[in-house]
């Protein structure tokens, strides 16, 4: 029985015409399969530069007092590792894989919007590109990959290193954010009949998880980035303590994104364990509700913690046993799933394949790393052992011990699917070993020269006792992980060629990716099976276990909401983040006294409050607009919609007069920390008007030309929470900036 | 002689209470490990020689909750251990011998510069660099104020305890106490540059009556011989007419700059560098030589000085004692 999903994309192929060069079908490419492996070879690359940038610091630590590399390189190596590893390796790898599966996981044949897809990638690829291109220029960035202030601003970094850093990771920042705006709308709207949110595979509920953190933890780096960026080129004095600045706003930003994202780099890694240990125990996953419910725990704590990593800053007794008790608290849900995982395991008929080998020791390896972070929890332990290799250790523990191992499994596990080979279990299990001893190698004794005293980031060290010793025992470790990567890559390469025909279902899993050919169509399915719980192919192919006799789950409502509409809150509830952190750094620097420039005193307060009225009109007519177009009154929308347009370049107009009456009395971005934050705020929301202007513009030639017909007003719907969101912001802007509320 | 395992090897009564917190988590965290290993290792074992469907056991949400029971508890006792020690850690001394302790009352001042440690004690005037002494004596609290005149640093002396950043525009304050004498191994411990590996300092925990006399020889300007030897005299003049009294301050001369450690009794430091190198004649020599072959980037430049001018500068400056 076909369940069609079909209904939901109204257009015929995207695929450009016939074959041109293998090369531009790729590059052209707007297929999620093609995207995520394009991601995920992406991520492979960065993966060799990080991993030879690692491997070039232990080939300098390996020894006391080491001239192999002078400390400005290291310098450079140690913050390019970190920013690569994290922004170009880990988050891409699971894009591609959430690119490549989540679509085949939920019934659907593409993502939701597959040219947004292709863009987001692009923004990847060419933001790392230029993230790399500043070794060409004899200065990579070097303020380590937190960049903390104010270090990393011009006074302390004079050259662009700095630079490269912030514009890349912007340009990353914005592939990201739309490629999990993108995950996000598929996941919602274009699961097939019958898989209600209770019944996807925890692999897409972890990525839905993931993509809500992105969309609401990426904002928070770029207020943070642009402030620094504006500091740097505009001379501001955001992070500038010498100027009324804040070295330790930098930190908190930093971290408000900086601790949802290592939960963004583990929580797919958590739905690939979910997804890899019970089709090989042969049993479902052991409290699906539960592993669900307390991802979105970890969600919700996990916006509660940034603190942890400035426990050394001395923010003060409360501040500090404050954020030790939520990251105390959040190992609980985290317990939970080690708990459920171990629990399908046990009394499981265990394939002890090398997809099964990786996801334990990705267990063991993740509970290490997870009970140092408890140690860290316990504050007065962070007192200690903050900044030294015992946190590098904890780290790479979860990272490396957790998300990477999780990485080699869902490899192990999904290469059949996406190539319709299979790997070599020989060479795998070769791979594992060699990774498991180097490894661990490498960082279990970085938890002893944590306590030994030796500091993080340092590019040498003296010849302490045992210094010595033991960091050549870790360099050494990462020789292992070398030859192990080496023979991964092998193995994939030989497999690709001439690796066992892997057939649909090699595994006898149990999700809807496995109910197609391997590799799929570019349509993803011929056929789509019933889903009537949370394991479709396991109940098509065990008929007389099928889950849904025994096991009952909620069943579809069939709450599929309106893709374009759903897109626009997502967008802008990750601008709400950016803009509220931009408003909080306003309450900051203007509430303490001072002299300089006070709102009251340069700003036009009557003034811009008529003008913002025209804004809020704007909205109004705006919603007429919308109201006239779904009854059809072509030439009625076309007129309430040009005056909206005009509605909102008289309030930039208004904006206009407002900023050139402060640059005529010399009042500039750099002049003081009230101009630099009113220009910022204004200045950005003035971009987000414009924006706006030229999206309603777009609107309204479509409108004109008959193309915007009333079955596609819910595009204009969407255009629309848009433009009223840029009026919520303005209004907040108005009450704090103009009116002194907060102050 | 450093200790190997500093943070194992306590030498105050903060970092003792800390290095108790720790290994009561470690083996709290050793059970857990070794119970969830076992048995994920046990089912792996066992379910490698089932041949059979195994029961589709879907989880039971009783089991779920009797499992938490204990980490729940676990963390909640976590929670109330580690935030008492926050709270006597910050606290403000309890049993001090002529009970007047306030906490404005600053005994040490330390700050944070690329890559050096000013040390100033503001009661006595003492001015140094990169070391500090105190009396070890576990009911003497010296009062730091921690900050910094540049980028972020991090004050740490592990076997002494906690952590606390050095912030530009910011004071922090920590207590510095030592139980025994020693001399204890401090670091920078946030990055703050090209030679954060080399800004290492050292506390040095003497008696009473040796902190007295350490304080009141501090204070003099230099005991410097009323008459130089000819070569000391040659670098005396030699470092007046140089630039090095536009970065070095030498009490009771016209050097009085503050952009670099203040050399005043410089003789009788224990390293150069902030760690870089022992203080002998011969390194002392090989630093003025070419600092930056030590500690390449650091703020002072190669002054490329002739062999003759060495000689010269160190017999000097190892007169000031």
């Amino acid at each position: 029985m076909t369940t069609g999903s079909i209904e939901q994309s109204e257009r015929t192929s995207l695929e450009p015409p016939v074959t041109s060069t293998l090369l531009l079908d790729w590059v052209s490419t707007l297929d999620h399969k093609r995207i995520g492996i394009m991601y995920i070879l992406t991520a492979v690359f960065y993966l060799a530069i990080g991993g030879c940038e690692a491997l070039l610091m232990r080939i300098q630590l390996a020894m006391p007092n080491n001239t192999f590399l002078s400390p400005e390189m290291f310098n450079q190596l140690f913050t390019m590792h970190g920013t690569t590893m994290v922004f170009l390796v880990g988050m891409p790898v699971l894009t591609g894989f959430g690119n490549y599966f989540v679509p085949l996981m939920i019934g659907a044949r593409d993502v939701a919007f597959p040219r947004l897809n292709a863009f987001g990638f692009w923004m990847l690829f060419f933001g790392g590109l230029l993230l790399h291109f500043s070794f060409l220029t004899g200065s990579a960035p070097n303020a380590g990959w937190f960049s903390y202030v104010p270090l990393s601003t011009k006074a302390y970094s004079s050259l662009q290193g700095v630079d490269y850093w912030i514009i890349g990771l912007l340009i990353m920042g914005i592939g990201t954010v739309s490629g999990a705006i993108n995950i996000f709308v598929t996941i919602i709207c274009m699961r097939t009949p019958g898989m209600s949110l209770q019944r996807v595979p925890l692999f897409v509920w972890m990525m839905l998880m993931q993509v809500i953190l992105i969309i609401l933890a990426l904002p928070a780096l770029n207020s943070a980035l642009s402030m620094l960026l504006i500091d740097r080129w505009l001379g501001s004095a955001f992070f500038d303590p010498t100027r009324g600045g804040s070295a330790v706003l930098w930190q908190h930003y930093f971290w408000i994104f900086g601790h949802p994202e290592v939960y963004i780099l583990i929580l797919p890694a958590f739905g690939m364990i979910s997804e890899v240990i019970p089709v090989f125990s042969r049993k479902p996953i052991y409290g699906y509700t539960f592993v669900a419910a307390s991802s979105v725990a970890i969600v919700l704590l996990g916006y509660g913690v940034w603190a942890h990593h400035m426990f050394a800053v001395g923010l003060g007794m409360y501040a500090d046993i404050f954020f030790a008790v939520g990251s105390l608290l959040i190992a609980i849900p985290t317990g939970i799933k080690v708990f459920n995982w171990t629990a399908t395991l046990w009394g499981g008929e265990i394939r002890f394949n090398t997809a099964l080998h990786f996801a334990v020791a990705f267990l063991l390896q993740f509970v290490i790393g997870g009970l140092t972070g408890i140690m860290f929890a316990a504050v007065p332990i962070d007192w200690q052992l903050t900044d030294t290799y015992f946190v590098v250790a904890h780290f790479h523990y979860v990272l490396i011990g957790g998300t990477v191992f999780s990485l080699f499994s869902a490899a192990f596990y999904w290469f059949p699917k996406m190539t319709g080979r299979m790997l070599n279990e020989r060479l795998g299990i070769l791979q594992f070993w060699l990774w498991v001893l180097g490894f661990n190698m490498t960082f279990m004794i970085q938890h002893f020269l944590g306590m030994m005293g030796m500091p993080r980031r340092v590019y040498t060290y003296a010849d302490n006792p045992g210094w010595a010793l033991l960091n050549g025992i870790s360099s050494l470790g990462a020789v292992f992980m070398a030859i192990g990567t080496l023979i991964f890559l092998w193995n994939i390469g030989t497999s690709l060629l001439r690796g066992k025909v892997a057939g649909d279902n090699p595994w006898d899993a149990f999700t809807l990716e496995w109910a197609t050919t391997s590799p799929p169509p570019p349509e993803n399915f011929t056929v789509i099976p019933e889903v009537k719980s949370r394991r479709p192919v396991w109940d098509l192919n065990h008929p007389k276990n099928a889950d849904w006799k025994t096991e009952k789950t909620p069943p579809d409502k069939g709450i599929r909401p309106n893709m374009a509409k759903l897109a626009a809150w997502s967008f802008i509830a990750s601008e709400a983040v950016f803009f509220l952190l931009l408003l909080i750094a306003y309450v900051v620097f203007n509430t303490r006294s001072g002299e300089g420039a006070v709102s009251s005193s340069v700003l036009d307060v009557e003034r811009t409050g008529i003008f913002s009225l025209f804004l809020i009109s704007s909205s109004v007519t705006f919603w007429i607009a919308e109201r006239f177009l779904r009854a059809g009154k072509k030439s009625a929308f076309v007129f309430s919609l040009g005056l909206t347009i005009l509605l909102g370049i008289t309030f930039l107009a208004g904006q206009v007069w407002e900023y050139t009456g402060l640059l005529t009395n010399n009042i500039t971005i750099n002049t003081d920390l009230f101009s630099a934050t009113f220009f910022t705020v204004t200045g950005f929301h003035g971009i987000h008007v414009t924006a706006g202007v030229i999206a309603l513009f777009v609107m309204l030639m479509m409108g004109i030309k008959g193309n915007l017909t009333p079955g596609k007003s819910h595009v204009f719907g969407a255009v629309g929470v848009y433009w009223h969101f840029v009026d919520v912001v303005w209004l907040a802007v108005f009450g704090i900036i103009y009116l002194g509320l907060l102050q | 002689m450093n200790s190997v395992i500093p943070v194992l090897d306590p030498a105050s009564p903060q970092a003792e209470a800390i290095h108790n917190l720790f290994l009561l988590v470690l083996l709290i965290s050793a059970v857990i490990f070794a119970i969830v290993a076992g048995l994920i290792l046990v089912a792996i074992s066992r379910g490698r020689q089932r041949q059979t469907l195994p029961k589709q056991d879907f989880g039971s949400e009783k089991s779920e909750i009797f499992w938490m029971i204990g980490p729940v508890l676990i963390v909640i006792w976590l929670v109330a251990i580690s935030a008492n020690l926050v709270i006597t850690l910050n606290a403000i001394p309890q049993a001090d011998p002529d009970g007047k302790t306030d906490i404005n009352d600053i005994d040490l001042i330390v700050t944070g510069h690329q890559w050096w440690w000013e040390v100033k004690y503001p009661k006595s005037g003492v001015i140094t660099a990169n070391e500090i002494y105190i009396p070890a004596d576990k009911n003497k609290k010296f009062r730091v104020q921690v900050s910094s005149d540049d980028v972020i640093h991090c004050f740490w002396v592990p076997q002494l305890g906690r952590k606390i950043d050095a912030i530009p525009g910011r004071d922090n304050f920590i207590w510095l106490q030592a139980s025994q004498p020693g001399s204890y191994q401090g670091r920078c411990s946030e990055y703050c540059g090209a030679q954060h590996a080399w800004m290492n300092f050292k506390v040095y925990a003497v008696t009473d009556a040796e902190f007295d006399e350490w304080v009141a020889s501090e204070q003099l300007a230099n005991k410097q011989p009323k008459l130089l030897s000819p070569l000391a005299n040659s670098g005396k003049q030699f470092f007046f007419q140089a630039t090095c009294p536009q970065c070095h301050t030498i009490y009771g001369t016209p050097a009085e700059a503050t952009i670099g450690p203040d050399l005043t009794h410089f003789a009788r430091r224990k390293e150069i560098g902030a760690g870089v190198i022992e203080n002998t004649p011969e390194n002392l020599a090989l630093w003025l030589k070419d600092p930056q072959a030590l500690k390449p980037g650091c703020k002072m430049p190669d002054f490329k000085l002739s062999d003759e001018h060495l000689k010269q500068l160190v017999a000097y400056l190892e007169t000031l004692k």
